[in-house]
């Protein structure tokens, strides 16, 4: 037994070491395990994408490690000036960036195009958290008032691009970091009551119409059925006809025939519902919960307010992505721009995404040198 | 060890207790959030899995239908009259061609394609989807499908596309009493859906329009039949899940002998007219035939409209079917008069009238002439038969009143449908009093009632009536329903490949009529023998026609005034209009013991005689070659099994 017990401290300590957390490693590497197999059988069943994809798992792998290494507490350092950088990138994009997909996202630098509102997705919550943790927690009003701003900064640049998927991630990253300082029920009640009041301005304003066509098709999809509500009566008609069982990997017909649309990306998840059914569902559902609890649990172990706060909010983010995009394909929500996370087809979410648990993990292992 | 200058007092456990509340909260609130998700997810895939199963595969699954061959159309000895053929067209599949415009090019510059046809082709696949094929040109000829075939290997995504459409091989002989297959238009579709048959029909582009195609159409149609097939988004098949075979249409075997059939159209040859032949001991049409026909193929691929104006405007009028379209009967009634006047005691065989060549009746000055000016003298029944008198019947019309006539008339089938096999008959017009008042509102006059004695008046007679009339009398009374159907053949597909399809021939049986029954039976034979004496005695009307048969042959003449003449003025045919000179009318049968065929003939406008002279020959080389004297001998097909 005691010996037992020495080897266990012994495995500790050699992936402490290399700083990473063990649990929370297999539960991303099983979702994108998982995620391979679905898009193989999304993409039409070629082995090439597959490729391409276990090459992004690779880098990503490789940025999780890489951040890691790093100690958390270096970010509180470099949380403005990465901020300010990130606010200068966000202008440029809507003065020089590239369009794509009919939005402006992308930014040239000689070789490399990127999007700066990915790398926000992590400054933000550096940002507000770093900000926040100046001071005694709970938050103090003004305080709080100061990281609303500096939410609502990047959220509105990224909201102009118009990319409403991102900006609804960056703000709630934000907002979380807010709640986990503490900030009073009463307050928090206020600011529901603005958000609803915010919202016809919002409509009016800064939709942009394809967004409010989206909203209008989420409420009434059966109106328009072979246009904009096609998406989303295909992607119900491929979950509900997976039953408890499922069709079967790649027997989904939803998927193989071609009448769901973005199988491999945004509705991946319609694919594994129609091949894998209600029980695939759920296991898929237990994995996210096990990844979003372990986060959790490194963020209530964390020794400091500043790496309390960012492992939470990156943790609870990475659940909004997940009930946005199920929520959205299965018709409880809007259509808006957000991948299953690690599960999707696409390259930048995912390496953003695996960079912010690079950062937990950071968190989960140099508390003790830190401390 | 990095420390926070800025912090001075923290109370590290109050913000750690602060923040698990906090996450401990946040957790509850995704626990609650993960079962929205997860009853969402249970209501869609368990709650409404039948319904989402349901709509999945309407989306997937499509049904096409497969149309059934057409049913054949045989005469009674298995010549082959109406035929699918095969018709090519070129189609290209864009998705399959690498170079579409090169290949364009070559393929017309090979088979002589318009340029105009390569731009509607480039047009047309504009608006299809690339795996669809889209024609470049219909109708190949023989020699482009020959051509292409050749080069085929070098144009992969090119095919040559057959279909079948109907073919009749004897063209205008046969379209009058065949009909026509066409195209159907919204007319037909609409007749189609009150009939609930739409859907049997979904695969089929041609019904049949007129005569035989059209009376038998459900029949020749066939049932359709479904491929089952799995299609993507695109509507591209993926796979057939299921095949459902079509059952083809029956194949018709009539009672037309299309030899009969040629005979009479070389007999009618520049006459306009009708003839029609039935076997009087079960009412089969042996040959139906109108003159000047057209040809039906041209409807089969859509007329052009200056064909069909042609055809229309034509003062031959050949789009009628003459054999069903009333002709005043003329002397040819006679022989029927003469059975009622026995029957009703108005004469005896022996009663003899008076003819000094017209008829007067009491108190009018107008003189009902006969055809002789001179007259014939005494006349019995038999004699005035055989010379056709006008003032015998006269007499007999005057004594038996025209209630009397059109009563017994009607018996044979005068005035309405036969009861053939076809939609196009004319019922003619039995004239009678109540008819009169019915139709002009006047009231009849015993004048008429003398032309109608002798065939004239109002009195309007389909050949085929005048034939089906004929083979009561030859019957004695006996009627029988004439008609053209004599067998279906119908075929089974089985799915099953080792066994060979199946086909079963069917005689159709045919119900008779009651008959008319005479008390004493003598009078028909008096009758019949004096139809005989027409055509075999020397000088008798009907003879000039019959002179040196190998068969027993009996008959009887008309010649009916199309115009009326004044009084005391001789017709001349040379001086009269075309269209008002004289109609040539001939009834006739054999052999005279046992008749095994009765032949009407109506020739409209003759130049010189009458029906003695024009029609009667016509009617004897039908004779000639029924009782095998073959002008014809064509090769003849194998019946198919079981018919006899």
């Amino acid at each position: 037994m005691r010996s037992t017990g020495q080897d266990q401290q012994k495995k500790a300590s050699f992936w402490q070491r290399i700083h990473i957390d063990l649990p929370l490693l297999l539960g991303l590497l099983s979702l994108m395990t998982l995620g391979l197999f679905v898009v193989y059988s999304a993409g039409g069943q070629e082995i090439n994408i597959v490729i391409k994809q276990v090459t992004r798992i690779g880098i990503s792998l490789a940025v999780m490690i890489a951040i890691a290494q790093i100690p958390p507490l270096t970010y509180q350092k470099w949380a403005v000036p990465m901020f300010v950088i990130g606010i200068g990138l966000l202008g440029a994009v809507l003065l020089f960036g590239h369009v794509g997909m009919g939005a402006q996202r992308w930014l040239n630098i000689g070789f490399i195009r990127f999007q700066p509102s990915e790398i926000m997705k992590l400054v933000v919550p550096i940002m507000i958290a770093w900000f926040i943790s100046q001071h005694n927690l709970p938050a103090k009003l003004h305080h709080i008032f100061i990281a609303f701003i500096l939410v609502l900064i990047p959220t509105l640049l990224i909201a102009k691009q118009p990319d409403l998927g991102t900006s609804l991630l960056i703000a709630s990253s934000g907002i979380f970091v807010i709640f986990l300082a503490g900030a009073s029920w009463q307050l928090i009640a206020v600011c529901v009551g603005l958000a609803s009041a915010f919202a016809p301005i919002l409509w009016m304003f800064l939709m942009k119409d394809y967004q409010k066509q989206r909203v209008l098709t989420f409420l009434h999809p059966e109106q328009d059925p072979l246009g904009s509500g096609y998406h989303i009566i295909q992607s119900k008609i491929a979950i509900g006809s997976g039953g408890i069982h499922g069709k079967g990997w790649l027997q989904g017909t939803q998927s193989q025939l071609e009448f769901l649309p973005e199988r491999h990306t945004d509705f991946i998840f319609a694919v594994f519902s129609e091949e894998f059914g209600l029980i695939g569902v759920s296991i898929l559902l237990l994995v996210y919960m096990a990844i979003v609890m372990r986060g959790l649990w490194i963020a209530n172990k964390a020794q400091h307010a500043f790496t309390k706060l960012l492992a939470g909010s990156l943790t609870l983010t990475f659940f909004v992505y997940v009930f946005v995009n199920i929520g959205m394909v299965s018709g409880l929500l809007p259509v808006v721009g957000v991948p299953l996370p690690l599960v999707s087809y696409g390259g930048t979410s995912m390496v953003t995404l695996m960079a912010g648990f690079g950062i937990i993990m950071a968190i989960g292992t140099h508390r003790r040198f830190n401390a | 060890m990095i420390k926070n200058k800025r912090v001075i007092i923290r109370n590290h456990s109050a913000e750690a207790n602060l923040f698990a509340r906090r996450a401990f909260i946040a957790l509850i609130g995704i626990f609650l959030l993960s079962l929205i998700l997860f009853n969402n997810i249970f209501s869609l895939e368990v709650s409404s899995y039948k319904k989402y199963q349901t709509r999945s595969n309407n989306n997937r699954i499509k049904l096409l239908p497969v149309a059934p061959n057409r049913g054949l159309i045989y005469d009674r000895n298995g010549v082959l009259l109406a035929e699918n053929k095969p018709v090519y067209s070129l189609e290209i599949i864009p998705e399959q061609v690498k170079n579409l415009p090169q290949t364009i090019k070559e393929i017309s510059k090979l088979l002589n394609i318009s340029a105009e046809k390569q731009a509607k082709f480039f047009k047309a696949i504009k608006r299809k989807r690339r795996f669809k094929p889209v024609e470049l040109q219909s109708r190949l000829s023989e020699q482009q499908v020959a051509l292409f075939s050749v080069n085929q290997h070098k144009y992969p995504g090119v095919r040559v596309d057959a279909r079948l459409k109907r073919y009749y091989p004897f063209g205008d002989l046969t379209t009058h009493t065949l009909g026509y297959e066409a195209r159907i238009n919204r007319k037909d579709a609409q007749r189609l859906e009150r009939e609930n048959k739409t859907e049997n029909y979904a695969a089929t582009r041609e019904i049949g329009k007129l005569g035989l195609e059209k009376y038998y159409e459900d029949i020749l149609h066939g049932t359709i039949g479904h491929q089952e097939v799995e299609v993507n988004s695109q509507g591209r098949i993926i796979r057939t899940l299921d095949f459902t075979p079509p059952i083809p249409g029956k194949d018709l075997i009539l009672t037309l002998d299309i030899e009969l059939q040629m005979i009479a159209k070389r007999a009618m040859q520049g006459k306009r007219g009708a003839v029609v032949a039935i076997d009087p001991r079960d009412g089969s049409v042996l040959a139906m035939y109108s003159n000047p026909s057209y040809d039906g193929n041209l409807f089969v691929h859509g007329i052009s409209s200056k064909n069909y104006k042609k055809l229309l405007h034509s003062k031959d009028l050949p789009l009628i079917n003459r054999a069903l379209q009333g002709y005043p009967p003329a002397s040819t009634v006679k022989p029927f008069m003469a059975v009622l006047g026995l029957k009703d005691g108005a004469i005896t065989p022996h009663t003899k009238f008076w003819d000094p060549g017209y008829y007067k009746l009491k108190g009018v000055d107008h003189k009902y002439r006969d055809w002789k000016p001179s007259g014939h003298g005494s006349v019995d029944i038999t004699k005035a038969i055989e010379q056709s008198c006008n003032v015998y019947f006269y007499n007999l019309a005057f004594k038996l009143g025209i209630t009397k006539i059109s009563d017994w008339m009607e018996k044979f089938g005068f005035g309405d449908y036969t009861g053939i096999d076809l939609s196009e008959e004319s019922s003619g017009i039995l004239p009678s009093a109540q008819w009169k008042r019915a139709r002009y509102n006047r009231s009849w006059y015993t004048g008429e009632t003398l032309s109608v004695g002798i065939g004239q008046s109002y009195w309007s007679v389909t050949p085929l009536q005048l034939a089906q009339a004929v083979t009561i009398l030859v019957n004695k009374g006996n009627i029988n329903i004439p008609h053209l159907l004599k067998a279906t053949t119908s075929h089974t597909s089985d799915t099953n490949k080792s066994s060979t399809n199946k086909s079963t021939t069917e005689n159709v049986h045919y119900e008779g009529k009651a008959p008319i029954v005479l008390k004493h039976p003598i009078y028909w034979d008096i009758v019949l023998n004096a139809m005989h004496n027409t055509i075999q005695k020397k000088h008798a009307t009907g003879h000039p026609g019959f002179v040196n048969t190998h068969y027993d042959a009996a008959g009887k003449s008309g010649t009916a005034q199309v115009a009326n003449k004044a009084q005391n003025t001789k017709y001349d045919a040379t001086k009269v209009k075309e269209n008002k000179r004289n109609n040539a009318m001939f009834i006739a049968f054999a052999p005279f013991k046992a008749p095994e065929i009765v032949v009407a003939v109506a020739i409209e406008n003759v130049s010189k005689g009458g029906g003695g002279t024009n029609a009667g020959p016509v009617a004897r080389q039908i004779m000639d070659q029924y009782f095998g004297k073959r002008t014809f001998s064509s090769p003849v097909l194998p019946l198919p099994k079981g018919v006899k």
